[in-house]
């Protein structure tokens, strides 16, 4: 079943409805559960390669539903530590969970200063009431 | 129904090759097949009946009303299909020496005076395959073009309206452009102010479909013209509505240096289920010299030949000439007209617009002005009360015996039913699918649930496209195909473009 | 209202009467009124320069007229192949075209319409994979010369290379419409020349780096057979995709390229179940290891089932396709040939798989009984003449091939291609094609002729 409408305020949100939760150095994304309602039941995640850069701002990946695609943002840069398996062999995971289960990668971050440019989740709220 | 491989008999056949007393020819071992392909073995009857049934379950403009905007499905008529099965057009090889095939190297040099004619253009090549072909082949026109003058380096944007086909974008890609997206006005036009600062030395062309897929003709075209030339740009017109507009305005006169020209759609070739299509190309004089070889041309004495001497030629996109058998049937079709065809295209665009005005009650009208040969209605009224939406809309209509409007595009509009009647129908088809598409907006209101199950009457219900893309089965598996059975999850009716 | 309606047209439903009322409906007072948005200034103001509107009865003898002076494969024997062949085919598959549903229907957007033709090409699709051995086919494309392009744009996303080699011995028409494509892709085409007829692998091995694609012709086009899975190693073994262009009525005799390693094995189908009809419309074939699966170009049709959980056939993978991906789709592909396609299946299904292991070997044996008799009979060179041919073969003829085919025609056969056009040094060189429907006799007769005519 998908999940129910919602956005944690434990985590930093990108504009383009991608989500980072810090952890240390590192960074774990997703998209938000408004990315996964607008695409419908995800069919396909295009993941990059473990070890490869991903550059804030920029598309690091894509996911599908039946009849869309959207490019994947990264809200952070840094490095592939880990792909989410689960979400690639299951893409409705992230339906089911998007800010659980539903992951899409883990990152060691490059530049963390970065993460003051992210919205909080009052400045992301707002990006979708403007919508 | 079962797959043709699921009727197969190990040891029953249709074929009987003839055999020579000649010996068997050795094949190095490592080249020759080791297990044969499993194609299905059947004996003719059979084959026979599983094709026929196989038709059964499918609909085509010989079974009624088709009235799927953009595709200008009018009727294909069946003398044309005798006539390009005739021996001298079905077994003529392409490499045939030109002495051997002058009839067919005459009919398609009379088709290129034909379209040259219809477009008001210069000179035409028919080698590409498609609309999308010729849109390609527009392209790399365009490049040599510049090329030539020196400019190709700086002129690389092409504009595209946000109204276009998903095939002018993919065609800018392949033809190594990058895409400038340009408004729609309120009126349905392009808008001209988000052009002007779009259009500069930068720019390549535009490419427009007129009228657009909206199916209005774009009141501002000769100041659009004159925004391009004067960047010294150029001016690319997709055929795909040209229908509407046979004999009353000229894309040519309109401003457009190349047009490709949908034969499918507007001269008849019937499109077989996807294909086959044709695409010729229509250019201005100066892009002549950059068309595809070989060239049909006349020659002095009278005869026609093929000329492959044309240095600054983009080279070819297909192989031989184009799709000749296309060309027979297009070229059939035109002479039932001759000049004729403006009536042709007054008749699709009355049509339309009959259809519109029964029709703009019942559904929301996104730009409210008298059509060309096809219209756009949106469903959205019936989804904000009823929650209908204009794919359940095409589904219902299935139940009345239509096949339904294009849904879900042009993508400037929501829940967008795309409706193009053609000239060949009669006023009673146009006017039982109108009273359908009233009582299905009733039905929205008091019985939603009938749109909602619909279709009905089909050989299958609604059809689970999640599934089908997320576990890929393109093939038959013979002993390891999956038996198929329902998900738990409810099959999810995604509201996309149905493409056109 | 139109003036000059002398008659009703057939084609056209509406009355005087039907016109009237509508025009009331709508609300204007002419059809005129109906073109108000068009700019004065681009109203074309006169009549087309068309010729009059033919009856269906004048039309059959202007057509009829056309077509009698094609010399067609019916009022010559023809050798000539290159790419295009003269098969026989059978009646079912004009039985089959010619039934309306499939005939003049469209794209198969709405499937619950569809169902008819989604089947055949889910058919369609798997036969295609058994003769080439691969994972995936699309629903066809235009002809075997842009499926070869279409390819070659998924060799440069799948590799992030920008070089594609092709064999020298691959069809012109191919290799043409490969490099007109290229400059658009961005790719350089590099080609390999042959040796004695076919290529070395070793020669592919070396132009093979750095490169998105390898491309081969098995039987290539002067009809020897490529060390084809060699040629497949060189390519993959340096990373590049290898690309087979094959003959889909080879394949009953020879190996699928599915089994020796290739990547992609496409081809032109129209031997399979097309007419020649002066170059088209045919299918052009293209499938594919599971890999490539997300870069298709084309449509591609899926098996599902319905609500109600019954087996169906639906167009999938969409989003690879222009009318979503727009400009980031994986090809500008919309029409392909379906009914084409459709003949092909009808064909295959006819043949089954002992009837195209039968054409093949009736093609294999009837070529090597050609060879032997422009050797011994017409005292001609054939070239190449320690190699495996397929249907094609090479003879010098002595003097200018052109010259040689002008005299054999006015004696009734049409001995095959000039291939000087496309190859230098080979002014003199016939190339010869024999199908299965050619007949001992027919040989003997061309082996006279060009006795007669070539000086040898």
């Amino acid at each position: 079943m998908a999940a129910a409408e919602s956005y944690p305020d434990d985590l930093k949100y990108h504009r383009e409805h991608d989500w980072a939760r810090l952890e240390g150095d590192e960074a774990v994304l997703g998209v938000t559960w408004f990315a996964q309602d607008a695409l419908g039941e995800l069919v396909h995640f295009e993941a990059p390669e473990v070890g490869a850069t991903v550059t804030a701002g920029q598309s690091y990946g894509e996911v599908e539903s039946v009849k869309a695609v959207s490019d994947v943002i990264a809200p952070l840069s840094g490095e592939v530590l880990e792909v989410n398996q689960a979400v690639v062999d299951a893409p409705e995971t992230v339906n089911d969970d998007p800010y659980g289960r539903g992951w899409l990668l883990r990152i060691r971050m490059s530049d963390p200063g970065e993460v003051d440019s992210l919205l909080d989740l009052d400045a992301y709220k707002q990006v979708l009431a403007d919508q | 129904m079962k797959l043709i491989y699921e009727k197969s008999q190990p040891g029953r056949r249709s074929s009987f090759v003839p055999t020579h007393d000649l010996p068997a020819v050795e094949v190095p071992e490592e080249l020759r097949r080791a297990e044969p392909p499993r194609l299905p073995e059947v004996h003719e009857l059979e084959l026979i009946r599983h094709f026929t049934e196989l038709s059964t379950r499918n609909f085509g403009i010989d079974n009624g009303f088709y009235p799927l905007g953009s595709c200008t499905m009018k009727y294909n008529p069946r003398i044309n299909e005798r006539l390009v099965g005739l021996p001298g057009f079905a077994n003529l090889h392409p490499l045939q020496e030109e002495d051997g095939a002058q009839g067919a190297l005459e009919l398609m040099w009379r088709l290129q005076e034909i379209l040259a004619e219809v477009t008001g253009l210069h000179a035409v090549s028919l080698q590409p395959a498609a609309g999308s072909q010729g849109e390609l082949t527009g392209l790399m026109l365009v490049r040599a073009y510049f090329e030539d003058r020196g400019e190709s380096e700086q002129r690389r944007k092409v504009v595209i309206p946000d109204t276009a086909h998903g095939t002018n974008p993919a065609s800018v890609t392949m033809a190594g452009y990058e895409v400038t997206p340009v408004k729609t006005d309120a009126r349905g036009n392009i808008d001209v102010d988000d052009l002007r600062v779009k259009v500069d030395g930068h720019t390549a062309c535009l490419m427009l479909t007129n009228p657009s897929t909206l199916g209005l003709f774009d009141e501002n075209i000769e100041e659009i013209a004159k925004i391009f030339h004067g960047a010294g740009a150029l001016m690319y017109y997709d055929g795909a509505n040209l229908n509407a507009v046979c004999g009353i305005s000229r894309p040519g006169d309109m401003g457009f240096d190349i047009v490709h020209i949908n034969l499918h759609k507007t001269f008849s070739q019937p499109h077989g289920g996807g294909g086959p299509g044709g695409g010729p190309i229509a250019v201005r004089e100066m892009l002549e010299p950059f068309l595809p070889v070989p060239a049909v041309v006349r020659e002095d004495d009278g005869t026609f030949g093929l000329d492959y001497d044309r240095p600054n030629s983009i080279g070819k996109v297909r192989g031989f000439t184009g799709p000749f058998g296309v060309f027979v049937r297009s070229y059939a079709f035109i002479r039932m007209f001759g000049p004729r065809l403006r009536e042709m295209s007054e008749v699709a665009v009355l049509n339309a617009n009959y259809m519109l005005a029964r029709l703009k009650d019942a559904y929301e009208l996104p730009y409210d002005r008298l059509c060309m040969h096809e219209f756009v209605l949106s469903a959205r009224n019936l989804k904000r009360e009823h929650g209908a939406t204009a794919l359940d809309v095409a589904k219902r209509l299935m139940d009345y015996g239509f096949h339904p409007p294009t849904v879900y595009f042009p993508l400037v509009v929501p829940e967008a039913l795309m409706i193009e009647p053609t000239e060949t129908e009669a006023k009673e088809t146009l006017d039982a699918f109108c009273d359908a598409m009233l009582e299905i907006a009733r039905e929205a209101a008091e019985q939603p649930e009938l749109l909602k199950d619909a279709p009905h009457h089909r050989p299958v219900q609604r059809l689970n496209e999640v599934r089908a893309a997320k576990q890929p089965v393109v093939k038959y598996g013979f002993a390891d195909h999956p038996h198929l059975e329902p998900t738990a999850r409810e099959p999810v009716v995604a509201e996309a473009p149905k493409g056109v | 209202m139109t003036e000059n309606r002398v008659t009703q047209h057939p084609y056209l439903a509406l009355t005087d009467d039907d016109r009237e009322e509508m025009l009331r409906t709508i609300g204007v007072s002419s059809i005129a009124e109906l073109f108000g948005d068009i700019p004065a200034g681009v109203h074309f103001d006169r009549e087309l320069d068309l010729e009059p509107a033919l009856s269906e009865q004048e039309l059959s003898a202007h057509l009829t007229e056309l077509a009698s002076r094609n010399v067609d494969t019916t009022r010559e024997v023809s050798f000539l192949g290159a790419g295009i062949y003269d098969h026989y085919v059978p009646g079912v598959v004009d039985a089959v075209l010619q039934r309306g549903e499939f005939l003049t229907a469209y794209t198969p957007y709405q499937p619950e319409m569809s169902q008819g033709v989604l089947q055949a090409i889910f058919e369609y699709q798997t036969a295609i994979c058994e003769l080439t051995g691969m994972d995936v086919s699309n629903a066809s494309g235009y002809d075997g010369t842009t499926v070869t392009a279409d390819a070659c744009f998924v060799a440069k996303h799948a590799t992030g290379r920008s070089k594609i080699v092709i064999t020298e011995a691959t069809n012109p028409q191919v290799r043409q419409v490969v490099k007109t494509y290229a400059v658009g892709f961005g790719l350089e085409v590099v080609e390999v020349p042959h040796r004695d007829g076919t290529t070395d692998p070793e020669d592919v091995r070396r132009a093979a780096e750095d490169a998105a694609a390898v491309i081969f012709q098995q039987p290539n086009v002067f009809g020897c057979l490529e060390p084809a899975p060699e040629l497949a190693a060189a390519a993959n073994d340096a990373g590049a995709l290898s690309i087979a262009h094959v003959d889909p009525l080879s394949l009953g005799v020879l190996e699928a390229p599915g089994k020796y390693g290739c990547a992609i094995a496409l081809g032109e189908g129209q031997a399979a179940g097309n007419f020649p009809a002066y170059g088209g419309p045919h299918y052009g074939f293209l499938a594919a290891r599971q890999d490539y699966i997300r870069r298709m170009p084309g449509r591609i049709v899926g098996e599902t089932v319905d609500t109600a959980g019954k087996r169906g056939y639906v167009l999938t993978l969409q989003t690879r396709e222009q009318h979503i991906r727009r400009e980031k789709a994986t090809s500008n592909i919309t029409t392909n040939q379906t009914l084409l396609a459709l003949g092909g299946l009808t064909y295959l299904t006819w043949l089954g798989p002992q009837g195209i292991r039968e054409v093949g070997e009736a093609c294999l044996a009837l070529g090597a009984y050609a060879k032997q008799q422009l050797a011994e009979r017409a005292g001609l060179e054939v070239l190449f003449a320690d190699r495996t041919t397929f249907k094609e073969c090479a003879v010098r003829v002595g003097r200018n091939a052109r010259d040689v085919v002008k005299a054999a025609r006015e004696r009734g056969v049409h001995p095959g291609y000039a291939i000087g056009r496309d190859y230098a040094g080979m002014d003199d060189v016939l190339l010869v094609a024999v199908t299965e429907k050619r007949t001992p006799a027919e040989i003997d007769r061309l082996a006279d002729v060009l006795a007669e005519v070539a000086h040898a």
